[in-house]
């Protein structure tokens, strides 16, 4: 027997808040039927005795305290899923809106998840060849990550992820998949997205859960919730290799903090609530593999720092979560480099154990290591050039900014369909490095430059 | 005894209304699904309790089950090499029940009740016994002896011993009669409350270095056995990494790692790196003389609030058998941050930064656990706490970072542009400070050099110089500099890349003796000397670098082994024989 709540007893924001309620559960699901019959999900977020708060996905405009009957579900939110939800499009809730029906589900899951036990895990070491220099040879992606993109508005973060799908050898074979989430981005970037899927004839591996800019804010809250889920099926219970875009995260913690707020929760930093570190690990950490499993969760986070600032706490938080991150730069991206990634602070944690012999090259942390001091170093003479002009620049300095235009004009920047092998990123790194003198690359040992270093072949 | 049920649910935080007989900081169990929970405000009509587990799914209405003793901890042999998560319930375990995703509500013996040790008593009918007092000895991992202690506040007489032989943790190994005639069973294990400190004899002064083979830190700012560190750092900064570096190499006997609020792979990683090493003292597996508490940042916030104690009570449990012991907490933020989310749903009133306004105090009682004593059994032991700090926005003026700098005497700042440029350990050396360097100069006289303070002031104030010089560099280059100050600059370009830089790949790099740091700064500093008494006669400094001689010092970390020190000379030798060719 379902009992109906006929009444609200308060509205506030996208919360409302029923008394008498008997049986409630902490998490739980409810129906909100109006008169017109038409329906609206929710999810107890408060229980006070016999007074609980709802927070309505669909939004609370047309709700009075009258018109609406309230029914409990008994069970906090599942999702269905089978494996025909490859290749289907759904909303922010996981409900099918491509027109195809209705998921048969081989069964239901909870959306919240349960961590990972850290001794279950398996350290991830499976370098993933994403075909993009600035990437494979300074921020390694490997399989079971969690690398996000930290982008600014108007700046190339949609190509760059289109490019690491196409390109990724984690899409080599049968059996990897692509789950996207979409949250609070425009219709055309979706439209985008999948047209990049249908073109690189992958979209029956595709599973899209859209939450547009002009849909409902709550639903947002559960859109990431909804795909990991997904993503821990595909991968734990299917055994596929799993590659999970969520865009944008920052709307995401906008609509986090709007909910908080009208919850009238003690904010921390920029009104953000005080759990937003706890709340966006329980996404990330959605990511990795598990031992005596086959199947691995990676994701690619994309979020938009605003005014690209990377102590906003969104950008911050997410970096003290992840590992690692990828920076993009507003001014590579003026100077039309593509993709504009800042490698001074982009890094990858998971790096040092997944490249050299045996994963990639021998020499590959070496280069790495000296390419980014040296290009630490431009920064330095290009801030004193600034000064004193270029001309009066010791001579070490001007080889530095010779070495600095080579470096973005040449390794950064790659035509969007370039991809090339580790090999030819690891050469054209020493190439570039062999335009400097012997003594300015104090990272090398004598053995490595035996064999990679080539000044004569420098112009 | 009436009821308690639940009333309210706020997210990891639940009401009991009523007058209830739970007492404050209370272990209860919570719902029919008996999870654990904290009593953590009583008042005349409601009680509040912190829940450790997703309270998803509970209900009002459903028991709140008293246990009448406060959150304790299991102390034991069994708990070295394992992974607990932070209320003390190993991962290993929970694994087994619930497979790889973590489950709710289930009890767990901390440790394992069922293995047999070889125990050894030490002790006859009877010895009188006091708190604190050693009564029996078993080995309990190819590393560490433990040592099985009457509980500190039970003292009596012994009557009745067991025979040497094979025991489990729950067996009575000694009967103790009591004062008022009670008999004590003693057994290998007891219970403590995590938040309260185990008692002490004495404090003792700190004047014995904690070597860990990292120069920055041995050579430039020390840090003392029994002294607490803070390590704050933005993210990327390498505040694990510098961890991670410590707790493979310090030289304590024991070391406690508490995971808090962090990265599940970086545990695994622990874990499985941990296992490979060998200790370069014992020569046995690194996980033999380690305990990792794993709350990582999807765990519960509440047990991550209560993973710092239980850390500090097993190190605590240990320094009072007369070990050594450390504890790393990575990261002490992220434990202040659980502090802020239940504070924000218990509706308290925030200080800083919605922080809670008891942040200081309960920082300072943490990092006051640490410390060199004279334990109840007379033996010493110290406590050595390093606190990673994650300051939001890498902005050091943030709540936790000011306060911690208050409670600890080391400050190791992790710096982004270092970090960048990739030099690690990407410790900044105008930012940093030890406190103790005073306190250690008798012991590095005594033990390494009498002139090792020396070099090492001297070191740092080339730093310091370097540092104001390229202040100039930026605005004019260098070029313009006189060559007394770009020799300067020369050598502490050398100190930096070939000194402060270390490299926690390479096999000789990544733990240095303190014989050799005393080395290198020495060669250094005999360059430098010599190269200045060259530049006084107007040479120029160009002839210098031609020798190279820089770039080769800077080499020395890879190019001299550990073993073979006696390799400097040469290079003593060379440094005057070049230097004598420019002078004639």
């Amino acid at each position: 027997m379902v009992i109906k709540h006929l009444k609200l007893d308060e509205i506030n924001g996208s919360l409302v808040s029923i008394d008498s309620v008997k049986d409630a559960s902490n998490e739980e699901i409810v129906t909100l039927e109006l008169e017109d019959g038409t329906k609206r999900m929710g999810r107890i977020v408060k229980i006070d005795g016999d007074r609980i708060t709802v927070q309505v996905f669909e939004g609370t405009r047309g709700l009075s305290m009258t018109n609406v009957t309230t029914s409990l579900s008994g069970e906090a939110m599942k999702i269905p899923l089978s494996p025909e939800i490859l290749g289907r499009t759904f909303d922010g809730l996981f409900r099918p809106i491509d027109g195809l029906g209705e998921i048969y589900p081989d069964e239901r899951r909870e959306v919240n998840g349960s961590p990972i036990n850290p001794v279950s895990r398996e350290y991830p070491k499976n370098f993933i060849q994403t075909g993009i220099s600035s990437i494979d040879a300074l921020a390694t992606l490997i399989r079971g990550q969690k690398l996000p993109i930290f982008s600014g508005s108007g700046m190339k973060h949609n190509e760059l992820a289109v490019q690491l799908v196409k390109q990724s050898t984690i899409s080599d074979g049968e059996d990897f998949a692509i789950v996207f989430a979409a949250m609070g981005v425009k219709n055309d970037v979706a439209m985008y997205f999948r047209n990049s899927f249908e073109e690189a004839n992958v979209m029956d591996r595709v599973v899209m859960l859209l939450n547009l800019a002009n849909d409902p804010i709550v639903e947002r809250i559960m859109t990431p919730k909804c795909a990991l889920t997904v993503a821990e099926y595909l991968a734990f219970t299917l055994h596929k290799h799993i590659l999970v875009i969520m865009t944008d995260m920052t709307s995401y913690c906008e609509a986090l903090r709007e909910f908080s707020s009208s919850k009238g929760e003690i904010p921390g930093r920029k009104g953000f609530p005080g759990y937003l570190y706890s709340d966006l690990a329980s996404i990330y950490e959605r990511a990795g593999m598990i031992s005596g499993v086959e199947g691995s969760v990676t994701q690619i986070p994309i979020l938009t720092m605003p005014n690209d600032d990377i102590t906003h706490p969104v950008p911050d938080l997410t970096g003290y979560i992840t590992e690692g991150q990828i920076v993009l730069d507003r001014g590579l991206d003026y100077k039309g480099i593509y993709p504009p990634v800042s490698v001074l602070p982009s890094l990858s944690r998971l790096m040092k154990d997944g490249i050299g012999e045996g994963f990639t090259r021998e020499d590959h942390q070496t280069l790495a290591n000296q390419l980014l001091a040296t290009y630490a170093k431009v920064q330095d003479a290009k801030a004193l050039a600034s000064v004193i002009g270029e001309d009066e620049l010791s001579n070490e300095d001007k080889l530095l900014l010779t070495f600095g235009n080579e470096f973005e004009g040449k390794f950064l920047n790659q035509n969007p369909e370039e991809n090339r092998s580790i090999e030819q990123t690891l050469d054209l790194g020493w190439e570039l490095l062999s335009l400097l003198p012997r003594n300015m690359l104090d990272r090398v040992d004598d053995k490595t430059i035996e064999k990679h270093y080539r000044p004569n072949t420098a112009d | 005894m009436r009821e308690n049920l639940i009333f309210g649910i706020n997210g990891p935080v639940v009401t009991v209304k009523g007058h209830t007989d739970l007492s404050m900081m209370e272990t209860v169990y919570v719902g029919n699904a008996r999870l654990i929970g904290e009593v953590i405000k009583v008042n005349a009509d409601s009680t509040t309790i912190q829940v450790y587990e997703e309270t998803t799914g509970l209900k009002p209405g459903e028991p709140v089950i008293s246990t009448g003793s406060a959150l304790s901890v299991t102390l034991g042999p069994g708990i070295i090499g394992n992974i607990f998560d932070g209320i003390e319930r190993p991962l290993p375990e929970i694994k087994n029940k619930f497979g790889a995703f973590i489950g709710r509500g289930a009890d767990f013996n901390a440790i394992n009740t069922e293995k047999k040790y070889s125990v050894t008593v030490t002790v006859k009918p009877g010895d009188k016994l006091k708190g604190g007092d050693i009564f029996a000895t078993c080995p309990e991992s190819s590393a560490i002896v433990h040592k099985a202690m009457v509980s500190p506040y039970i003292c009596g007489e012994v009557t009745e011993v067991a025979a040497d032989g094979e025991y489990t943790v729950n067996d009575t190994i000694v009967k103790l009669k009591k004062d008022n005639g009670e008999i004590e069973e003693l057994t290998l294990s007891q219970k403590w409350p995590i938040r309260t400190p185990r008692p002490i004899k004495k404090r003792l002064p700190a004047t014995k270095p904690l070597i860990t083979g990292q120069r920055v830190i041995d050579s430039v700012f020390p840090i003392a056995k029994g002294g607490a560190a803070a390590i704050p750092g933005g993210f990327g900064t390498g505040k694990t990494m510098t961890q991670h570096q410590l707790a493979k190499w310090c030289d304590a006997d024991i070391i406690i790692y508490v995971g808090c609020g962090e990265r599940g792979n970086e545990m695994t990683q622990v874990l499985s790196e941990f296992s490979e090493i060998t200790d370069p003292k014992s020569g046995k597996p690194l996980l033999d003389r380690t305990v990792l508490i794993a709350n990582t940042s999807n765990m519960p916030v509440a047990a991550r609030e209560a993973s710092i104690y239980t850390g500090i009570t097993l190190a605590e449990y240990y320094r009072d058998m007369g070990y050594h012991t450390a504890l790393m907490a990575d990261s002490t933020s992220r434990w202040a941050e659980a502090l802020r989310e239940i504070s924000g749903r218990l509706e308290e009133m925030p200080a800083d930064e919605g922080f809670p306004a008891y942040l200081p105090s309960r920082l300072s009682e943490f990092y006051e656990r640490s410390g060199y004593v004279e334990n109840l059994n007379g033996t010493e032991g110290s406590i050595s706490l390093i606190g990673a700090v994650s300051p939001q926005g890498s902005d050091f003026s943030e709540p936790v970072t000011q306060n911690t700098k208050r409670y600890t005497r080391c400050f190791w700042a992790l710096d982004k542009a270092l970090a960048y440029a990739r030099h690690y350990p990407a410790i900044n050396w105008t930012l940093s400070y030890s406190e103790y360097t005073n306190d250690l100069s008798n012991w590095y006289r005594d033990n390494i050099s009498p002139l090792f303070m020396s070099y090492r002031d001297e070191i740092c104030s080339l730093l310091l110089e370097e540092n104001s010089l390229m202040e100039i560099v930026k605005l004019i280059g260098s070029d313009v500099l006189p060559d007394d100050q770009k020799l300067i600059i020369e050598i502490a370009r050398v100190i930096r890349v070939g000194f402060l830089q270390q490299n926690a790949f390479h096999k000789d790099d990544t733990f240095v003796p303190l014989e050799k740091q005393f080395k290198m700064m020495e060669v250094i500093l005999h360059l430098y000397h010599r190269a200045k008494t060259v530049t006084e006669r107007q040479i120029p400094i160009s002839k210098i670098t031609a020798t190279g001689l820089f770039d080769k010092l800077i080499q020395i970390k890879y190019d001299i082994p550990n073993d073979k020190l006696q390799m400097f000379d040469l290079y003593m030798q060379e440094i005057d024989e070049e230097l004598d060719k420019i002078l004639k």
